[in-house]
Parts: structure tokens; sequence; C-alpha cells
């Protein structure tokens, strides 16, 4: 991104969404009733930055569009429109279309011009009438920022009219009349007012610029003061005769004075021939093609008003001996800003090398246990401090990368809008901990299945209308959102408050759909699971909101990928609630280093209850090669780890055996044998996927140590393998 | 000559283009993100010209200008008002509270350094 212009259009993009979350933000209380005054103003500075920041890149779609938006809203927040359920629901569509447009305009897709002309149609059935589109027009016409574009300020005609009042009305030639090149020159008379030196503008600067044009000839007038007052204000008592020889045209002349129009008499003249002498002052004939009512004659102008003590004196700038110190200090003072963009790909760079420093610092810590270096020695304690600060450094790198997940929230507001809307019904979202912080990675990546689950919720999860009010329920449907944080993971759960699984339902439908036979006896929990399998779908008809070729299954593979996990919880008649439960980060996850049949193996040890070292007669056989293990009172499935990954054939069950309990989301839990435990340590995830695709039961790999490569296990998938192992047999049966 | 600028706006990529636009021409950038901001850098700094936006959260446009013409040391520093308001109303607010100048935005990188240097001499 070497282009300067690239970068800032790159920042634009990021700045619009986050203008884009303060205005949903803005519009959601507004609709909710708890907006007030300021709120509105939030909201229309929002649409009007992202307008302003598109007219300079010429995203005409996104001005258009922004710009209707802004009007509306401009006429909420002056009080002239007053603002009820309709409008905020049309804000809302708006904001849905703008955050459209702004992606559109990023990714150079195609933009729905049909639905944005819509929408501008209907917001124009509220904006006040007397905004009148054309002038507007030709003002948002694209300019782009271009670093060579320095033209000579005879260039003028090529750049859009300057906004001004219309110039008629100060009697002067407008500059688009006049296109003949003035040949003969120039003849400029003007007379500052009092107001303009108030304004801080200088005669002298503008006489300069003027000199700019071509070569001046320059004579004063001054009117002899009436009272002592007179003395102290210059204001309208000087005027000036400029004669320009210069190819320019009167156009140059009304850009240099326009920011003073109407705080000076002024008159622009087109003179002939360079033989006819500068005309006398009161010779002041407005340009002969001008339809304009002559100005007031500059004699007239000079007001005998006194000047009050406050108007400044006609000294240009006061003297500014500190100037140089006070910048110096402000320059530092002034680029103090709260926030600093940073590329996405430094972080991940900055990331892998504190992953390095990790694996690093491990395989010190391993070299120096060898060397039997006494504790409490120099060497000993260094590590210490050192190992600490790894571990603080990780943490804050991880902390850059972690956002909240309110702006996926407030995507999910949209998608809850829009399903209600296609199935008619009424549906209110509630959110919950939208300032928990995940991985943003984990963030963009969990769009596309919650979309998913909300759109399922909404669907099938929620009651029509009727049948809620039937069962003693308010009409309008509720679907929760909630993140928090839980032992080391983040929880996710989409909640609604609908009818809950059928059960019966969905087991007729695996049934029917060959997906288990019809004999088998389910649990609850194994029967909710039944949705995840690939070629689920409950709808008897797949519908157009939820069925779209995607099924629950790729909502689990998808979170999966992500090192997360997804458990339903469903109450007849009362609802039902998916949580997905993720890691807290993506690059490094504290472990349990086991050997398993001379292989070692790293654990998450989120994943571990308990350890237990076991006597011989602790596991009790249940079946051939089927055994359980009492826990306090309760008995826990048994798998060796050996076994499940294929290491062994039967597990070397022997005194001093170490089991794991690992407790899945389902809250079962099982025991997992292993021959060692080696250490428990932090370790950097090393992705495999790409590299061979999804292992069952592993995550990823990592480094040791000693330089050792270790597979990460993922234990719940692990465990789910194991003890869905009968399923996962049915399944096979049957096809 | 090097110009020292200040200019205000709530928006990072307005800010970020009027700093590109600016330093290309050698000109001494300083930003603030509101009104309020701008009032405080003025404390350690003595612009040449002052540019600012009107809609800005805390204290807008019209309050700043109106601060800064209170104020012995800026009173008579050319402000110019950088917005894509265009309306006669507004920019007759803005020049009554002692604007210096109007400019539309989207701006021209030229015409925006030509009234600079025609302000600020």
């Amino acid at each position: 991104m070497s282009d300067p212009m690239q970068e800032i259009m790159a920042s634009f993009f990021v700045e619009c969404e986050e203008l884009h979350e303060s205005l949903v933000d803005a519009l959601q209380s507004m609709a909710d009733g708890e907006g007030d005054v300021e709120t509105i103003n939030v909201a229309f500075r929002a649409v009007h930055s992202i307008k302003g920041g598109a007219g300079a890149f010429g995203l005409d779609a996104l001005v258009d569009f922004s710009h209707q938006f802004e009007t509306v809203m401009d006429a909420c927040r002056s009080g002239t429109l007053a603002v009820d359920d309709r409008l905020n629901e049309l804000f809302l569509r708006c904001s849905d279309m703008l955050s459209d447009l702004i992606r559109c305009s990023r990714d150079g897709e195609a933009i729905d011009e049909a639905t944005a002309e819509g929408l501008i149609a209907e917001l124009a059935t509220f904006a006040p009438q007397e905004e009148e589109a054309p002038a507007e027009e030709i003002e948002f016409q694209p300019m782009t920022l271009s670093l060579d574009d320095l033209g000579a300020p005879g260039d003028a005609p090529d750049l859009p009219p300057l906004d001004l009042p219309p110039l008629e009305d100060l009697g002067i030639a407008p500059p688009d009349e006049d296109t003949a090149p003035a040949a003969g020159g120039i003849k400029v008379v003007f007379a500052p007012d009092r107001e303009l030196y108030e304004s801080g503008n200088e005669p002298l600067f503008l006489i300069k610029a003027l000199a700019d044009l071509g070569d001046c000839r320059t004579s004063v007038a001054l009117d002899a003061p009436t009272d002592a007052d007179g003395l102290s204000t210059l204001g309208g008592r000087l005027t000036w005769t400029i004669e320009i020889d210069t190819e320019a045209q009167p156009s140059a002349v009304h850009e240099i004075f326009e920011f003073v129009d109407g705080l000076c008499k002024l008159q622009v003249e087109v003179l002939e021939g360079t033989t006819e002498a500068a005309a006398p002052l009161p010779d002041l004939a407005p340009p002969a093609d001008t339809p304009a009512p002559a100005p007031a004659p500059v004699a007239e102008a000079p007001k005998p008003a006194p000047a009050p003590a406050a108007a400044p004196a006609a000294a240009p700038a006061p003297a500014k001996p500190a100037n140089g110190e006070k910048a110096a200090k402000a320059a530092t003072s002034a680029k103090a800003s709260p926030t600093v963009r940073v590329d996405l790909e430094r972080i991940e760079r900055l990331v892998n090398l504190v992953g390095e420093l990790v694996i690093n610092q491990a395989m010190l810590s391993q070299s120096i246990a060898e060397e039997n270096i006494p504790p409490n020695s120099p060497v000993t304690n260094g590590l210490d401090e050192f190992m600490q600060l790894t571990r603080n450094i990780q943490e804050s790198v991880m902390m850059i990368r972690a956002q909240p997940v309110k702006s996926l929230f407030q995507r999910m507001s949209r998608i809850v809008r829009e399903s209600s809307a296609a199935v008619g019904k009424s549906v209110k979202l509630v959110t919950d901990g939208e300032t928990t912080e995940i991985d943003k990675t984990a963030i963009e990546r969990l769009a596309d299945p919650l979309t998913h689950m909300i759109r399922n919720a909404v669907d099938h999860g929620l009651e029509d209308a009727a049948t809620r009010v039937e069962r003693g329920k308010s009409e309008q449907g509720e679907i929760r959102l909630k993140a928090y944080h839980k032992s080391g993971r983040v929880l996710i759960e989409v909640s609604d408050d609908g009818g809950g699984i059928n059960r019966e339902k969905v087991k007729a439908k695996a049934i029917q759909n060959g997906l288990i036979p019809e004999d088998v006896t389910l649990t609850d929990t194994e029967i909710d699971q039944l949705l995840f399998l690939p070629g689920f779908s409950t709808a008897n008809e797949v519908s157009n909101l939820s069925g779209r070729g995607v099924g629950m299954d790729v909502v689990k593979t998808q979170i999966t990928s992500l090192g997360g996990r997804v458990t339903i919880e469903s109450t007849p008649g009362v609802g039902t609630t998916f949580a997905i439960s993720l890691p807290l980060t993506l690059a490094v996850l504290d472990g349990m280093v086991v050997t398993v049949a001379s292989e070692t193996l790293v654990i998450p040890l989120n994943a571990i209850v308990e350890t237990l070292t076991l006597a011989v007669d602790d596991l009790k056989p249940v079946a051939a090669g089927q055994s359980v293990l009492c826990v306090r009172d309760q008995f826990v499935p048994v798998f060796d780890l050996g076994v499940e990954l294929g290491y062994r054939d039967v597990a070397p069950v022997q005194e001093g055996t170490i089991a794991l309990l690992l407790s899945p989301e389902e809250g079962v839990l099982v025991a997992l044998l292993v021959d060692t435990i080696e250490d428990q340590r932090q370790v950097v995830i090393k992705g495999m996927q790409e590299s061979y695709g999804r292992v069952p039961g592993v995550a990823a790999a990592t480094i040791l140590g000693d330089g050792q490569i270790a597979l990460i296990l993922d234990a719940n998938d692990l465990v789910q393998n194991a003890t869905g192992e009968d399923l996962v047999i049915k399944q096979k049966k049957v096809s | 000559m090097s110009l020292s600028i200040l200019a205000v706006d709530d928006s990072r990529t307005m800010r970020d283009m009027i700093n590109l636009a600016l330093t290309t021409e050698g000109f001494e950038v300083h930003l603030a993100e509101d009104g309020e901001h701008g009032l405080e850098v003025l404390d350690d700094l003595d612009p040449d010209v002052i540019i600012t936006d009107i809609n800005m959260p805390r204290l807008d446009g019209f309050g700043f200008i109106d601060a800064v013409r209170l104020r012995d040391d800026t009173r008579t520093v050319p402000i110019l008002v950088l917005t894509t308001e265009s309306s006669n109303e507004l920019k007759t607010r803005a020049r009554n509270a002692g604007a210096t100048g109007w400019i539309v935005k989207p701006f021209a990188q030229d015409k925006l350094v030509r009234a600079l240097r025609m302000v600020a001499g």
C-alpha cells in the first residue's frame, strides 16, 4: 500500500464501519425509545461523515444515498420532522442499505440500485421540500484529490463552480457569464468593510493574490476621518483601485474575493485595451452583459459608524514571538491520539514472533533444567522473570487482536429484521455482553454460523403469532444473543423463547432420512445432536430463509474450525438455546503434555477436570474392551487415548495408570487413560488444517521446548468420537 | 513559506486527507478531532490558518469559531470552514461567528492550498 490515497481509502472504509456501528447504536436506542437530542445528532454525524469521505473518493452511490438519509435525519434533529415508529423502522432499513453500499463500494461489488433508489424515494417523502437537489448535484460532483493536480490560478474554470451566494445579489457579474478572454486586463475596485477585518481576512493578502494574475498598478484612496472614532479603524475608509495586466478572466478575480463576498464593495471590470488609462474612481459601470443592478457606488460606501473597541486593528498579523516553541509543543500534544491503526498483517507477524518467543523460552527453560542449576540461583531467578515477562507480552499481544463482539451482534440485529420480515413474524432481538472481547479472526468467522443460527431461530424456533398467543406468550417473539466469559473460554448463546425442539419430529425425520435406524433409543441430548448431522432438515418444506443449502452441520464445522463447540439446550414450550463455546485466543493455549505409547501429545488444560492415578482394580469392565471408572460414586466411561488414536490395540492397564477426567460441553464426565503426564505449559498453536485438512480428534500441532513436534488434541471431538461411536456405526449400517 | 495549519475535523478520513494534501505542500499540519480538542491544541499553538469542520461532537464548528474569536491570541487568525454543508444560512452563521472563508467538501487540493495561501498572505 504505497499509494497514500489508497491507504486513506482503506482507512476510510474502516472508519465507515465504526461510524455505521455508532449509527446502528443510535438508531436502535431511538427505536427503543431511549434516544435523546444527542442520539439523533450522533446518527446524523455518522451518516454525514460517511458522505463526506465518500464524496472525496467519488463513491457516488454512497454519497447520493447518505445525502438523502442525512437530509431526513437533519429535519428530525432540527425538530421539523417528528420521529415515529415508521421513521425509525425506515432509518434502520436505510442503515442496512448503507452498510451494503459501504461494503459494495469497498469490494467493488455491484450495488443493489433498485433497493437503494426505493429507499431514497421513501426517504424523499419525509424530506423537507425546499431542499432542492439540482444545485447539490454539482456540489457533490466527485473531485478526487490528486497530488500532482496543482493547477495555476487561471485554471479555475475547470473546477466546479464555487459555492457562493449568487453573485447577482451583489451586483457582480457571475463568473460563468464572461467567457471572453480579458485581453486588455482587469480593473478591480475594492473597498473593504469593517466586518472584513473581523473575519480574519486581510485586504493586503487579497491584493497580493491579484498580483499573481499579472502586473498591477495600485492606488488607494483614504476617506478623511470625520471624528476621533473614525481613526480607530480603517474599515470602510479605504478604497483600492487595482489594474491588472492579465490574460485571466474576471472569474479568477471573483475567486480570490470569494471569501470576502458581502464584506466589501467590489467592482470588477474588463478593460477594453491596454492603452486605456485607469478610469477615475466613480466610473464604475458594471460589465455590459450583466443583467444585474448596478452596485452601490463606492463613494457612498464609507460608513460614518463609530468603530467599537473590539474591532481588531488593521495590523494583519500580531507578533508571535513564541510561535516556534509553541508549535513544537503542539506537535506532540496534537498528535497524541487515543488510538492507532495498525495493519492486520503486522499484528499477525507480531503474534507469530511472540509464538516463537514462547517456544524459545520453553526450550531455554528445558536446557536450564537439564543443567541441574540449583533453584534460587541468578540463572533460575532470571529465567522465572523471563517466563513471567513472556507471558505478559503474550497476553498483551493477544489483547491487541481482541475486539468486542458488538459489531457482530449489530450485524445480527439486521439478520433478525430481515428474516422476521421474510417469514412474517414479529421478533425482538435482545443482546447482552456486547463488550465481551474475542479474537478478531473469530469475530469475522462467526458471522456466517451466527447468521444461520439466527435465521433458524426465527424460522423454526419461534412459533407464529397465533400459536404464541394460544400458548400464553406475547405475540412478539424474542431472540436473545448473549456473550460472556466462562472458565477461559468465550460463550456466545443464541436463545429463542419459542416452542423448543420437537424431538419426536426430529427423530422421525432422522429415521425418514435414513440417518438412524427405526428401533434406536436415544436420549434427548442425542436427539438434539441429530440436528448437526449432514443432510438434516426439520422443516417439512425447505423454506427460503434458513434452508439455503446450509445445514446445522456446516455451522458446527465452522465453529469447530475455530476451536469451538456448539451445544443445544431445549425445553419444550419454553425455548431453545444454542451455545457456542470458543477459546479466548486462537494462537496459544495452556496445555497438558502427556505421553501415550511413546507419543507426546498435548491436551488443552481447560478440557481437563481432574487427573487421577489409578489402581488396577479401579477400572470395572462392563463389556468387551469397555470399562468404567468409579469416581466418587459416579460411573464414568473410560477410553484409552492410545487405542482411540490407533497407537495400540489394547490399553495396558497397570498400577499407576493415569486417567484424565474430561468434561465435554454436555456435562458428561469421561475418563481418558494416558501413560504419563510430562508437563503443564503454554503451547503455541500451529495450524495443520491447511496442510492436512481436518483430522478427527486433533486440533493442531505445536513445537515443544526440546524442538519435538506434538499434536494438540481436540478433547471434545475426541470424546465425541469415542462416545458417539454407536451413532456413527448406526449411520454406517443404514447407509 | 511553510505555513502552520490547524485542521479540526471529526472524521479520521478527512483529517488524513487534509494532512496528506497539506504536508505534500510542505505545510506544517496539526490535527484535532473536534472543537474542544482544537481549543486545547490552540493553547500550545499559534497556527497561521485554522481549518474547521462544522458538524462535530462536543463542540461544533460554530462554537469553535466563536471561541477562537474570543481569545486574544487567535482573534485574527484566518479560519476556513471546510464542510459538506453548503446552505447559505449556515454560511451566514459561520461568517457571523467570524469565519474567514468557506470551502465545500470534497475539496480540490489546489483550491484549498490557494485559499490557505491567500488568507495567510
